[in-house]
This record gives structure tokens, sequence and C-alpha cells, in this order.
């Protein structure tokens, strides 16, 4: 039956379902069926609106509707069914809450009066995924199906972004009900902060005007919000240093000089010096986390003026004491503020900036991410830079997963535009690299999709070969294979007198015959002089997906890195 | 240092629980929790005493609006306000002790509400420290059983807390 908007129409539950994600114009569902959701995959199999992707664990349907959000600006959508395909949603789920992703994830249910009496495949779904998500929402009658879904798309894309849970009861999906699409969505508890206190901006220019050593710092908030180019534009205006956290990458060219690189426990020298020796920090998007700060009572031995730009109220004065909290959208809160500074006649003192620079300059003449080549064994972070020369003029998305792999293709790619980078910051998810680059590939079939993975890492979703074959998604996958939990094995050396523990990969799979055995292609890579030739070779290969086992450095770690617990200007070096 | 929380929220059945395992997940403290709807049944009026650092009370307070079902959230401690609690307490009474425990009740405005030959059933309001004073003034082996709501707060004079 074909209806126009806002008619009215007795529908079951399942169509609903179905309706709801193509008015709110879905083109992908990642999922996986069971019986608490076989209504909703009938439904979805006889429309053609919606394209539902078949994956092989209900975790990676996850990942990839969360990269799909995250390279596009859209909201990823999850299907998954009740039980145990909730648990395995929930890796999935934490991942995509902790980097602030919109996604809405519907799970089946039991029906409605089985709840609460252990049914088959019974999990209390919004108990469970209570602590990891935005919101979640257990729907109880087929009326209310089209409203929460409306609820969660809203919830998910809006403010500070996040994944929502609509929970459906098989028995809902079956029963009839008037369907209505609500336009809009009326919540007296959520009140949308856009526009930055005026007053607070200005105060904020007037700070960020008088700095001698100022430093810009920004995040996910940057990407999230649209805002990179109102940054390129605030950075280039004032000459100011800036850095972007792991999160935040792509946020501002990584290549223009003003880049002081990745900041951070595997950040820059220059960016982690600057960070700590700075007078006013104005930070955007950012929270100031661990990872990236350090110790905070080392961070605060420093005099310095913070300012911060934040969507979200609770990111603001919560591991650092802020100066001036500026609460708003990023886009609304930078367009204010160059505004004003626009307004001022004021310009930076250039003595001053001068002098910072040429410090900096010097904190850059270390050459914190040098590291010796060799003819005998495969640098990791010379197959990155590899990649990133074959691929820097294309239109190419790079996924990651967990470990030393991570922080070099964070180090060695240098992103010159936003939502190009696609990794687990928060949570820090072994096994996301795969799905991700499913999710990237469903989002931009054209673009060059590159996954720099581990070896253990990558066999966390190993089975998703299997879904790229079905789909024929011609991912890219370099496995920096060094045999050891290689970021594991970096701390244990540090830290655990080199007792690798458990931190060796035996065992391993011949990956070539395993990318064989699902339909792809293969190639392993042991001498440094096929490095180039073999990427080359690769990424020629225009409709396959070639799974490239380079064989590295066993014992190559990560630089610099900040030990946990030390401070930003505490780093071991090269 | 303690505060008293108020807030108002959406009267659905996981709005107690977000808010409960928000505490528990953050690490605050939380003494007391009371909770139950306003004469508006969409919404209930729920007080949190909680004690912390003025930063960790601010991280609290902004958490707590961040929860889609909370719609307000105020801090009572802030200003004028006032405290009650209810409590219930069984008591031995008998012997030359039933007297004394009568007293002992009046003098802290308690009602008697239920009675047998051995036990009186005291009901009891105040603030939480009156109602401390009160089992501190009786004699241990004679508490038989106590229960407290926690305690319930409203800003003073034209303080309101309404959407
Ligand atoms: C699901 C999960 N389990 C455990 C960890 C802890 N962890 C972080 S890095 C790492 C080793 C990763 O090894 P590999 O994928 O081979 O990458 P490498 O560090 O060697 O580059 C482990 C086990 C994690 N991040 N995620």
């Amino acid at each position: 039956m074909e209806l126009t908007e806002g008619q009215l129409a007795e529908l079951t539950g399942a169509e609903i379902v179905s309706r709801c994600l193509a008015e709110e114009k879905v083109k992908f569902v990642f999922g996986y069926p069971g019986g608490a959701v076989l209504p909703i995959y009938d439904e979805l199999g006889k429309q053609d609106k919606v394209k539902h992707i078949l994956v092989r664990h209900e975790q990676a349907a996850v990942h990839a509707a969360d990269a799909y959000s995250r390279c596009t600006n859209e909201v990823g959508v999850a299907l998954v069914t009740s039980g145990p395909g909730v648990t395995n949603a929930i890796s999935g789920i934490a991942t995509a809450y902790m980097d602030s992703v919109p996604m809405v994830v519907i799970t089946g249910q039991v029906p409605t009066h089985a709840i609460g009496q252990d049914a088959f495949q019974e999990v209390d779904t919004v108990g469970i995924t209570r602590p990891c998500v935005k919101h979640n929402i257990l729907v109880k009658n087929a009326a209310d199906i089209a409203p929460s879904i409306k609820k969660a798309f809203y919830l998910a894309s809006t403010g500070r972004p996040g994944p929502v849970v609509v929970d459906i009861p098989k028995d809902i999906t079956i029963d009839k009900t008037n369907y209505f699409y609500p336009k809009t969505v009326e919540l007296r508890s959520y009140n949308l902060v856009t526009k930055g206190h005026s007053g607070q901006i200005r105060k904020a220019v007037d700070l960020v005007l008088n700095a001698r050593r100022p430093m810009i710092y920004t995040g996910g908030g940057i990407i999230w919000g649209n805002a990179s180019d109102l940054l390129a534009q605030l950075v280039r205006s004032l000459g100011y240093p800036c850095t972007n956290t792991l999160m935040g990458l792509g946020g501002y060219p990584a290549t223009d000089p003003l880049f002081l690189g990745m900041l951070g426990m595997h950040g820059t020298y220059e960016a982690n010096m600057a960070m700590q020796n700075c007078d006013v920090l104005l930070a955007i998007g950012a929270r100031f986390d661990d990872r990236v700060i350090g110790n905070p009572a080392h961070f605060a031995q420093e005099a310095r003026k913070i300012i911060h730009i934040d969507v979200d109220p609770s990111s603001i004065s919560k591991r650092v004491k802020v100066d001036i909290p500026v609460v708003g959208d990023v886009s609304e809160v930078l367009k204010e503020l160059l505004a004003q500074i626009g307004e001022m006649k004021r310009k930076p003192d250039p003595v001053a900036l001068k002098a910072w620079w040429s410090q900096i300059s010097e904190w850059r003449s270390r050459d914190c991410l040098r590291y010796e080549n060799s003819d005998q064994v495969i640098k990791p972070q010379s197959v990155v830079e590899g990649v990133y020369e074959l691929t820097k003029n294309k239109e190419t998305y790079v996924t990651s997963d967990v470990g030393q792999h991570q922080m070099w293709a964070a180090q060695f790619y240098k992103f010159d535009h936003p939502r190009r980078w696609i990794n687990s910051g928060g949570l820090g998810t072994m096994g996301v690299g795969l799905p991700y680059a499913m999710g990237a590939q469903f989002a931009h079939p054209d673009a060059t999709v590159v996954c720099i993975t581990g070896e253990a890492s990558i066999q966390m979703c190993i089975q998703e070969l299997s879904t790229a074959k079905q789909y024929r998604l011609p991912l890219k996958i370099i496995n920096l294979n060094n045999r050891y939990l290689g970021m594991v094995r970096q701390w244990q050396e540090f830290f655990h007198g080199n007792r690798y523990s458990e931190s060796y990969m035996d065992a391993l799979p011949d990956f070539v015959k395993l990318a064989e055995s699902y339909g792809h292609i293969g190639m392993k890579i042991e001498k440094p002089s096929d490095v180039l030739p073999a990427l080359e070779e690769g990424f020629a290969r225009k409709d396959d997906l070639v799974f490239m086992d380079f064989l590295t450095d066993q014992k190559e770690n990560v630089y610099p890195m900040i030990p946990g617990g030390k401070g930003l200007s505490e780093m071991i070096l090269v | 240092m303690r505060h008293i929380l108020s807030l108002l929220l959406e009267n659905e059945s996981g709005a107690l629980s977000r808010v409960a395992g928000l505490f528990s997940a953050r690490g605050y403290n939380i003494e007391s929790l009371t909770v139950a709807p306003t004469e508006d049944p969409s919404l209930s009026r729920m007080t949190i005493v909680t004690s912390g650092s003025d930063d960790i009370i601010e991280q609290i307070t902004k958490q707590l609006n961040k929860l889609i079902d909370v719609v307000k959230v105020v801090d009572l401690t802030e200003g004028n306000h006032i405290e009650r609690e209810l409590m219930l307490v069984k008591v031995r009474a008998s012997g030359k002790d039933r007297d004394e425990m009568k007293r002992i009740s009046d003098i802290f405005r308690g009602r008697i509400l239920d009675v047998t030959d051995k036990t009186y059933t005291i009901e009891l309001t105040g603030t939480g420290s009156k109602l401390d004073a009160f089992i501190e003034a009786l004699d241990k082996t004679a508490i038989l059983e106590t229960v407290r709501t926690g305690a319930s707060g409203i800003g003073r004079g034209d303080r309101i807390l309404k959407l």
C-alpha cells in the first residue's frame, strides 16, 4: 500500500519499523536475524528502500553501522535479535558510546507477556545496555513504535551524539495499529544548547588575542560538529599552533605547517610540550581524557588559562579545571568566535608569537617520530608511510584496530580531511578494523578503504571476510604482523621487566590461505624491498579485497610514549 | 560536604534505575534516595542526599541533567530549604520501661501508632539528625526494628521546583 506522508493506515509493528527506517532515509541496516526479529526481517525483505547488510557476527553489525556514521553525516543503524544477538552487540554499542557516535540499534525482544519469565533468548536489554547508551527505550505496544524510533534518531543525532537502543518485543511487531510518523519530537527533559554564551565568547576572544604562548587543542567534537573548515579559518587567521586528539585527526589538515601532530600518550614531542607550556589553551570538542593529558596534577603544575568549548557541559571541568567554559554546538560557537575576532582591531602580539614558534621549532627538531629503516626487516612505520604515499591524493578512508599499528597509523598517515580516520579511541576495542572498513566502503563505494591492523586484532572479527565477499567490498587490509600483542609486549618491555607473559601470538593462521579461502586475494610480504611494490600491486587490484600480510619487526616500539600516570612532558623518546 | 539534590524526572519505569546506575557507575556517594510521583502523574520528584567536594557535586548535577529522563535538577543546599524524613521504630515497651519509652517519644514529638503489651511502634519525622538523636537517646537493647524513608526536601519561601 502506498501512503502519502502523514496519512493513517493500519499496519503491523514490523511494517512500521520498516517504514520508519525509510522515513529516516536510512540506506543501510547492518544486522543479523533471529527469532525475535523475524517479522521485521520479513518486512525488510519486501521492500527495497532500506538495504539490509548481513554480517557474520552482531558485534560487526554494530561496528559497521558505527563506521558508517563516522564517515558520513548520517545515523548508522543496526538490527539484532534478542538475547545473544544483544549480548554480541554490546561491544559495538559501548565502543560507539565512548566515541559519541550517533547510531540507532534496534533489538528484538521476547514477546511482552514473556518478559521477566526467563524466556528463551531473553535478556534485559534496557538494563544491560543502560551504562553504554545515550538512551534506550523498551517499546511496550505497537502504537509506540513510530514515536520511539523517531525519538531514537533525534536523540542519537543531536547534542552530544550517541547510540540509542530501541528494544521491540516480538508480539508488538505482529500487532496492527494506526501508523503515523511524527515529524518532530518534543522532549521537555532534553534542551539543546546550540549558541554559546556571547559574554563567555567575548572573554574567550580576549584571552585568545592576549595569548603569548597559545595552543589550540581539538578533538572528536570538531568532526561530529562538522566544524573543521571553521577551525582551519580560526587557526590560520591567528597563526596559532594546533593539535588534534586521536579522535580528532583530520579535524585540522595534518600537512599544514601550523599542525603539531597528534598529542597524548603517543603524541608528538612538540604537541605535548606546547600543550604543557602554553599560557592560553583553547580546547574545542575535546575532553582532556587520561590518554591525552596524562596525569592531571602534573598538567596543573604549569599555570595557563583554559577556554573549553563543548556541546556537553559534563565534559567541562571534569578532569581539568577550566577558566572559561563555553557550552554550545562547536560550529555555532566558532562562527561567533570568528565574528568577534573579526570585529576586534587587535592582533596577537607578533613578537611573542614568533618567540613561541621558535620554541616550537626547537621541539620539532627533536624529530620524535624518526625511526631507523632497515634492509633486513620490515619496519611497520615504513608500511604506513607507503600506504600514505600511495593513497594521499585519492579519497581514502583509513580504519584501524587497537595496538601499536593503530598508533603508527595515527602518527604516520597524514589526515587532511575530517571523517577519513576511523578507529576506536575511547573504548579501544580490538576487532573494529575490518567491520569499520566495511561500513566505510558501504558509505563510499568508490573510495579506497584501508584497514591498518595487527595479526591479533584482525582475528577478533576475521569472520567478516565472508561478509566482505558477499558484498564484494574491495577493502585493502594491511596486516602489520609482528607475531606479538605488540602494544601489550611494549608495556611488558617498559614496565614489567621484559616478561612477555601471554603476549606472543603462536599458531597464527596462514593469512594468505585464509584470505583465499574466503575468496579474496592474499599476499605475504617479508622483505623491506618488497613493501612498496607489494603495496602498489595490492592497491592496483581495484575490485578485490586484498589482504596484505606484512611480517614486521617484532620488537619495534611506539615512540614517544607517556607512561601511565605521568605528565605530558615526561615522554619516553627514541 | 553534604548536599540535597532535588530532581524532577519523567515518571517512567526505567528512570529510577538510570539515576541509581549513574551513581554506582561513577562512584558517587548516595546517602539516601526517595522518589514518588508528583501531583502531575507524568512526573516524579526525587530527593537524593549525597556528599562530595564542590567539583564532584558539579559533576553529579551535570551528569544527572544529561540523563534524558531527568527534567530538572536543583541543589537545595545552595539556599534555604526544609528537609524532612520519616522514621518508624518498633521498641520494647514492657514493665517499668513502658512509661519511659512514652516520655522519650513525647520529647521528640513522636506518635505511637501501634501498641502491644510488649511493644510500641513510634512514628517520628524531622531532619535526619533529629532522627539520629532519637535513636541515640534510646536504650540500644530496646530497639526491635527501625525503618527510615530517607530525606525529602523542598526550598524555603518562594523557591519552587516546577516545570
Ligand atoms: C577486545 C580487546 N581485548 C584486549 C585489549 C588489550 N590490548 C590492547 S592492544 C593489544 C594487542 C594488539 O595486538 P595486535 O592487534 O597484534 O596489534 P599490535 O599492537 O601488535 O600492533 C591488546 C591485547 C583490547 N584493546 N581490546
